[in-house]
């Protein structure tokens, strides 16, 4: 076994391969192999940012709900008292109103009655006058005695 | 196959198997310098073609979100390679991460060629007329002493670039037995040159011959148990091949890890080092 002029074929073989699985795989994969690890270690760093994150939004969403319970009791409340007021509000206007028209229907009843009772004095005049006219056909001179029977009927 | 030797003896059926396929061909097995071992270059080139396929195929469409098959292995793979060079190397110099990665995967591949039944590719290169092959290519000493024999050169190189010229020169001079005084490290000098070349050298020679000794022992071993009768081989022959899946593993991975804590050495400067 000696040493012969093969050697520097693998010498030269060598060094080719050395340089291509330099440029091609070790150092692409070196440099993919780094850029994943730093987007792993941030990603993991913006897991940790995000889940701080929903805890903190967590927190505010219990606050704003909370806070919007509060608001939703406060206006039920005025809500309620001012609906009592509207309640208390129509009732005093029903009222007014009830003896507003009370008090119209009595006046109309009332005039209606006088009215009623001026219709039944006249009817009842010229009635009585009617009557005295027959009875006494002759006497009783209209004109004359219209005077006297007016009073009478003004008593009535 | 005890059959597949034919003709052959014993002695002869292992000298055919140790024969690579070269040019000029061998002859009764002897080779000069300027003899190429075609199988050799091919059977390495061929793994070193897969190798650069599998890297350019996953490398042209690395997907970080979803990665399949092959680039989850290579992933995996790399992520190892990258372990042992930040575990064994000090300071920073992008090239031994990819040399330590090629190192371990194409030796590995190369080792692997170690499990494919012996006698097959011969055999079937017997068909297209080629009578020599010899599969595996680290199992041929040029293959392990080339790729030491580069490691050598950038541990060279590297110790010059880091400690400069001087500083090499220096380490030669007073290294590894420093003193005190000037005479007595004048008087270390001629040991301190023998010493800091012999422990230089030793690096690439051992590298490589223990990778050599390794796949060439398995491979011989592998010879010796197809000589067997055909009935029994499944048991020598598969526990072999079991127990040698753990050493082209640990082959390849020491070959690696030796380059990285080699070329570690070379990037320290004296002071610091020793």
């Amino acid at each position: 076994m000696n040493i012969t002029v093969t050697l520097f074929g693998q010498i030269l073989t060598f060094v080719v391969l050395v340089a291509f699985v330099w440029r091609v795989l070790w150092g692409p994969m070196t440099q993919m192999m780094e850029a994943r690890r730093v987007r792993i270690a941030d990603g993991l760093a913006a897991a940790e940012r995000g889940k701080h994150d929903l805890e903190l939004a967590e927190r505010r969403a219990a606050e704003r709900l909370r806070e919007a319970k509060q608001d939703a009791a406060d206006i039920v409340a005025v809500a309620g008292k001012r609906g009592n007021e509207i309640i208390e509000e129509a009732k005093e206007q029903a009222q007014i109103e009830g003896e507003r028209q009370l008090a119209v229907a009595i006046s109309e009843i009332e005039q209606e009655s006088n009215r009623a009772r001026e219709d039944l004095r006249r009817h009842f005049g010229n009635l009585v006058l009617a009557t005295a006219e027959k009875i006494l056909e002759r006497e009783i001179d209209a004109p004359t005695h219209s005077e006297f029977i007016n009073k009478m009927v003004k008593k009535l | 196959m005890a059959e597949s030797t034919g003709d052959l003896g014993p002695v002869e059926y292992i000298q055919h198997h140790l024969t690579n396929l070269s040019v000029p061909p061998a002859v009764d097995g002897k080779v000069d310098f300027w003899t190429f071992h075609i199988d050799t270059f091919l059977f390495a080139a061929g793994l070193a073609v897969l190798v650069g396929w599998a890297a350019k195929k996953v490398g042209d469409h690395l997907d970080p979100d979803k990665p399949t098959g092959l680039q989850n292995f290579l992933e995996i793979l790399l992520e190892f390679v990258e372990q042992q060079v930040k575990d064994a190397f000090v300071g920073y110099n992008p090239l031994i991460g990819p040399l330590a990665f090629t190192l371990f995967v194409w030796i590995f591949l190369m080792n692997a060629m170690d499990l494919v039944p012996v006698d097959l590719l011969p055999w079937l290169a017997s068909f297209i007329g080629i009578h020599y092959l010899k599969v595996v290519p680290t199992a041929n000493l040029d293959t392990p002493l080339a790729l030491a024999g580069s490691v050598f050169a950038l541990i060279i190189f590297y110790n010059i670039k880091v400690k400069s010229g001087l500083g090499f020169v220096k380490m030669f001079l007073f290294h590894p037995f420093a003193a005190g005084n000037i005479i007595a490290k004048i008087l270390l000098i001629p040991v301190n040159i023998v010493m800091t070349i012999v422990e230089e050298l030793a690096k690439p020679v051992s590298m490589g011959l223990r990778l050599f000794g390794n796949m060439f022992a398995g491979e011989l071993i592998f010879i010796l148990i197809a000589l067997l009768p055909w009935w029994i081989q499944w048991l020598p022959g598969g526990a072999w091949a079991i127990f040698h899946v753990l050493i082209i593993t640990l082959q390849a991975f020491i070959f690696m890890l030796l380059t990285i804590v080699y070329l570690s050495l070379a990037h320290q400067s004296m002071d610091e080092g020793h």
